[in-house]
């Protein structure tokens, strides 16, 4: 089983490497391309989100990260070994855009389900999910039980179930997708908080244009039929705050964003990055956006 | 714990007050308009009946309530083996679910007087036979459709974690079978006093409940008849109760997952 140390050890190979993945799926008409010629590099600890319009392939390329599917063609590494290998190691945790829990087990249970299936003994279990819960700020729920949590707590142990084998990939499938918009940011704030203390790169799939540029080092931004990456856009905003969402670099990104959204390249493209850069320099720079930097 | 009675309470009253004023109904219609006693007794005339005879019908509500234990526990566990059976291996569920469905739709106290001919006059297998028949259906037909539900999260979230079959049989398949299992037993131990009383109605040992009724309405004591009725459904609403507060027990207030 992986551990901590192991996380920040296996820097060489990137979280995720996908060349060259097409996904066709084959309907009683014909068939659908979901995915065409996708290539993505994650580095380790980088938090990278899919943005794109509904149908263009973004649950499709998590599933196919997570060898839940496998690509018509080309191929995925995630951590240097084939998707496959990684799934079987359980590399990484998956939250779906349902929260997925058990509702006859306890708050603690669910978060130990994995250890569990994986013959981890119960003490350990029990040490592990606490210290889980205690992460997303629902320890005092541990013996609580799914249905009497709202949706947000229900989404936080869906995340603290994910992060139970100290993966060092997550992906997140629209996870906030059904909260509402006080509750979706502070959940944001905590996901920022929970990705730089466990350092697990992060692919994350959403609607919201601000919700990505907050997060992310890179919004990846895609097209429809077939689902293609239309374009990579780095978002240099330093340490999140809640100033952040205030700052005026915030808006240029999500202005670029919405306007690759679109199809278009924003006119003054230039001038905006020049704005954003002096803004970003203007800031303290910190080591994570630059390690993502250096993964483009 | 007096919230709990109290709502007890408010759960156990309007049923009650409504008893006892059909009841009262009943005693003055059948007063003023001089029914005759075979076509319909009034409950006064019942009530002496049941107090003249409570010794006999009480032993008699337990031979048969033994035949619809028997036969259920039967039932029961060859619904759930067999479901659980037929999960593991497809092939087989294809083959038998169609079967157990047709004979959901069969009338299996209409086997009784068979059966009774297949044994000794004195035998109490053949009614209890008929009752696992009928408790058997509704089992088997719940918990096989508990067991092959997996919502499509649960599904890839144990292929994300790599789980054999085995584990998801028993972290998923199970417990989330488990309301359906109770809906099950709940239908089936109705049915099992059912088959245990009527299956009596077709010859065999006179000592059950349904051996009562035929008795006394030959003996044309129509009183006594409905006294013996009464006894059936005491002991349908006792296998009723019994399993409901099973389920209580067992899975608390979790409702059956919507479909
Ligand atoms: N199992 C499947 N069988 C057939 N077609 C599928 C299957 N899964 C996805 N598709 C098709 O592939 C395309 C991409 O689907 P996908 O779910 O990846 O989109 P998405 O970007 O996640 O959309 P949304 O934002 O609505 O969640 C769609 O056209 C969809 O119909
Ligand atoms: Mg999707």
């Amino acid at each position: 089983m992986s551990t901590t140390g192991a996380t920040t050890g296996a820097t060489t190979a990137p979280a995720v490497e996908i060349r060259g993945v097409s996904k066709t799926f084959t309907v009683r008409r014909g068939a659908v391309v979901a995915l065409e010629a996708i290539d993505l590099t994650v580095a380790p600890g980088e938090f990278v989100s899919l943005i794109g319009p509904s149908g263009c392939g973004k649950s499709t390329l998590l599933r196919i990260i997570a060898d839940l599917l496998t690509p018509t063609s080309g191929t995925v590494e995630v951590g240097g070994k084939t998707a496959q290998r990684a799934r079987l190691d359980q590399d990484y945790g998956f939250t779906f855009q349902q929260a997925g829990l058990l509702d006859w087990r306890t708050v603690r249970t669910n978060v130990e389900l994995p250890l569990e299936l994986h013959g981890v003994d119960r003490a350990t279990r029990k040490a592990r999910a606490l210290e889980l819960l205690e992460l997303v700020g629902l320890f005092d729920f541990a013996g609580h039980r799914p249905p009497q949590l709202s949706g947000g707590m229900q989404q936080r142990v869906a995340i603290a179930r994910a992060l139970a084998e100290r993966p060092t990939l997550l992906l997140m499938d629209e996870p906030f997708g059904a909260l509402d918009e006080m509750t979706r940011e502070r959940m944001q704030a905590e996901l920022v908080r929970i990705a730089r203390e466990t350092s697990a790169a992060v692919v994350f799939v959403t609607h919201s244009i601000p919700e990505a540029v907050f997060l992310s080092d890179r919004v990846v931004v895609m097209s429809p039929r077939p689902g293609r990456i239309a374009e990579i856009i780095p978002v240099d905003l330093g340490d999140r705050t809640e100033d952040t969402r205030e700052a005026p670099h915030f808006y240029a990104t999500i202005t670029r964003v919405r306007e690759a959204l679109r199809g278009r390249t924003v006119p003054d493209a230039g001038a905006l990055e020049a704005d954003i850069r002096a803004d970003v320099a203007a800031d303290s720079n910190t080591a994570d956006t630059n390690a993502a930097r250096g993964a483009l | 714990m007096t919230a709990a009675g109290r709502r007890f309470g408010a759960i156990l009253l309007p049923p009650l007050v409504f008893g006892v004023l059909f009841l009262l109904l009943w005693q003055v219609l059948v007063r003023v308009t001089g029914v005759k006693s075979y076509v319909l007794p009034a409950p006064s005339d019942i009530g002496a009946a049941l107090r003249a005879s409570i010794g006999v019908i009480l032993d008699a509500s337990l031979r048969s309530g033994a035949n619809a234990l028997v036969g259920l526990l039967v039932g029961v566990v060859l619904g759930v083996l067999l479901a659980a059976l037929a999960t593991r291996m497809p092939l087989l569920g294809g083959a038998v679910s169609p079967l157990v469905a047709a004979l959901a739709a069969m009338p299996i106290v209409a086997l009784a007087p068979l059966l009774n001919t297949m044994y000794s006059p004195l035998s109490t297998l053949p009614r209890r036979e008929v009752v696992a028949i009928s408790a058997f259906v509704p089992v088997f037909v719940n918990v096989l459709r508990g067991l092959s539900r997996l919502s499509p999260v649960h599904r890839e979230l144990m292929q994300s974690y790599a789980a054999s079959g085995g584990q998801v049989l028993r972290t998923i398949r199970v417990p989330g079978a488990l309301p359906y299992f109770f809906t099950g037993l709940r239908v089936a131990s109705s049915l099992a006093v059912i088959a245990a009383v009527v299956s009596e109605y077709f010859g065999g040992l006179e000592d059950g409940l349904g051996s009562r009724i035929t008795s006394s309405v030959g003996a044309t004591d129509y009183p006594a008849a409905w006294a013996s009725v009464l006894g059936a459904v005491m002991l349908g609403l006792l296998f009723f109760l019994a399993s409901l507060l099973l389920e209580r027990v067992v899975v608390g207030n979790r409702a059956l997952p919507v479909a």
